[in-house]
């Protein structure tokens, strides 16, 4: 909050912040990101959509980036926050590039970069409103890992942020196996997001697929899914049961 | 001129009276008693010849399981079941209470029950109590019509589905539904399909756990397969059971008779007019 009074001379003095402006909600949001380790890497899913409370305001939002050679970092939460990360991560690997020592940035050390830079701004009680996946491989082996808002980092073989949770792990952990084919993974993550599509409200139908791999990272063109509303029971539902919906 | 009290019936519906000072009390600190809740997953499915409802087994109090093998399938008519998610209390006494205003009805029409009879008394007692009833249903059946399968909403919405999942647990079964369900499943493949829904429940979601109970249910027939599936067993039981050490001896047997019991029947005397 700023605070103005009027000095004698009659001009407003902007007099100190009552309160550091800190987070306290997200405004333009982005839903859930779905990830696999693969034969070869790993293989990220997200769609394209950024809702602003209820609205679907944007729906041409890349949600996920490559950074440097090694990694690709996908986030969920709000938008603006993620473009701070990615900032923050240019720093770094621009810093890396002025060594120009043959040496760069794997997915290990960015992931615990970033859950540094989340936890010490949860601290602060200003937190940065992201559910972060890191993928990479670097020297043959692949890296999965998540980063939430608060701070909680960790390693798995397969993730899922926000609904994904709930209704992509249930698959994962199921379907998921070790040394999955590039066509198997990509019908693994489709699947998760199909069901995410039909019963998440803030998903579109429009989602990349991002592969990264020892020569590099590929994000795939936006493209949609086929879904199914062609039930028996869907053409009239409540002709047995009048009132119900 | 004389001053009665009119006495007015009690009208139905929720009474409202004691909200304040419940409020008053916690405010004051007391802490509300917690309540059995079934922290549950439950789903039913339509498949080709009927419907098939499924449930976990797990009654939990807040953090603890209160009741690991519990029923959560609850029987409305030989033809309805229905499963129930939410204050264990609440889904029993509305499933009882409606089981037997169907029982009464059918003696009354002579006819089996329909399953939007049930459906119908369901949403109307629910709807009355404004959500204060905690009680989320699957209710499925086979009645004259054909199959059914609805949804209970506490507030009393219904939804009429093909598949349906209710409880804490219902994120994780319907993403097993969306991903597999096609129509005209057969007997077998349904039962395969609500059992995995069922156990991804059980194993992603921690407020259900235990059994999978399963009820098909077709034209004439019913099946209630209680404990179906068993996915947690209690693996580290002690094979050799109890054994006392060597060093026990007997130290002394005596058997005492029980004296045989005398029946005294006293005659009466005849009750006086």
């Amino acid at each position: 909050m700023t605070f103005t009074i009027p000095i004698d001379n009659g001009d407003a003095v902007k007099i100190a912040e009552a309160e550091s402006q800190r987070t306290l909600y997200p405004y333009v949001t982005g839903t859930s990101i779905v990830a696999i380790k693969y034969k070869d890497g790993v293989l990220m899913a997200s769609d394209m959509g950024g809702s602003y409370g209820s609205t679907l305001r944007y729906k041409n939002i890349e949600r996920m980036q490559a950074i440097g050679k090694h990694s690709l970092l996908g986030a969920s939460g709000e938008i603006s926050d993620f473009q701070e990360i990615l900032r923050y991560l240019d720093e770094l690997t621009l810093n890396d590039n002025m060594w120009d020592d043959g040496n760069s940035l794997g997915p290990k050390e960015i992931h615990n970069y970033l859950t540094r830079v989340m936890y010490n701004r949860r601290n602060k009680f200003n937190p940065l409103w992201n559910t972060l996946v890191l993928g990479g491989v670097k020297n043959g082996k692949s890296y999965l890992g998540m980063v939430s808002m608060i701070g909680v980092s960790f390693e798995d073989d397969h993730v899922a942020t926000g609904f994904g949770n709930h209704l992509a792990r249930p698959i994962l952990r199921d379907e998921w196996h070790a040394d999955m084919s590039f066509e198997d993974g990509v019908k693994l993550l489709e699947k998760c997001m199909r069901v995410l599509l039909y019963r998440d409200r803030s998903a579109i139908n429009k989602l990349q697929i991002a592969k990264i791999t020892e020569e590099g990272v590929t994000v795939s063109q936006p493209y949609s899914l086929k879904t199914f509303w062609e039930f028996s029971s869907f053409h009239n539902p409540t002709a047995g049961a009048e009132g119900s919906w | 001129m004389s001053q009665t009290a009119v006495d007015v019936p009690p009208k139905g519906g929720f009474s409202f009276d004691l909200c304040k000072r419940n409020d008053m009390l916690t405010q004051k600190g007391l802490k509300a008693p917690s309540f059995l809740k079934t922290g549950t997953t439950i789903v039913g499915l339509i498949f080709k010849d009927g419907v098939i409802l499924g449930a976990d087994t797990r009654a939990t109090e807040g953090p603890i399981v209160a009741d690991k093998n519990c029923e959560k399938i609850h029987y409305m008519a030989p033809n309805i079941y229905c499963c129930g998610a939410g204050t264990a209390a609440d889904t029993e006494a509305v499933t009882d209470m409606v089981s037997s205003q169907l029982r009464l009805h059918r003696y009354q029409t002579g006819r089996d029950s329909r399953v939007i009879t049930a459906l119908t008394l369901l949403k109307k007692h629910l709807f009355s109590y404004q959500g204060h009833v905690s009680a989320a249903l699957v209710l499925g059946g086979v009645d004259i019509t054909g199959p059914h399968l609805h949804t209970i909403y506490p507030h009393g919405s219904t939804d009429t589905l093909p598949f349906a999942t209710m409880g804490s647990g219902s994120l994780a079964a319907m993403s097993v539904f969306e991903a597999k369900y096609k129509e005209g499943l057969t007997r077998d493949e349904g039962i395969k399909l609500v059992a995995e829904a069922i156990c991804s429940g059980i194993f992603n979601d921690l407020g259900s756990g235990s059994n999978v109970d399963i009820c098909v249910i077709t034209k004439g027939n019913k099946e209630y397969l209680r404990n179906y599936m068993e996915p947690n067993p209690r693996t580290y039981v002690s094979s050799k059971g109890y054994s006392f050490t060597k060093k026990t001896e007997v130290l002394l047997t005596k058997i005492t008779p029980l004296l045989e019991r005398v029946e005294i029947t006293e005659v009466g005397e005849a009750m006086e007019e």
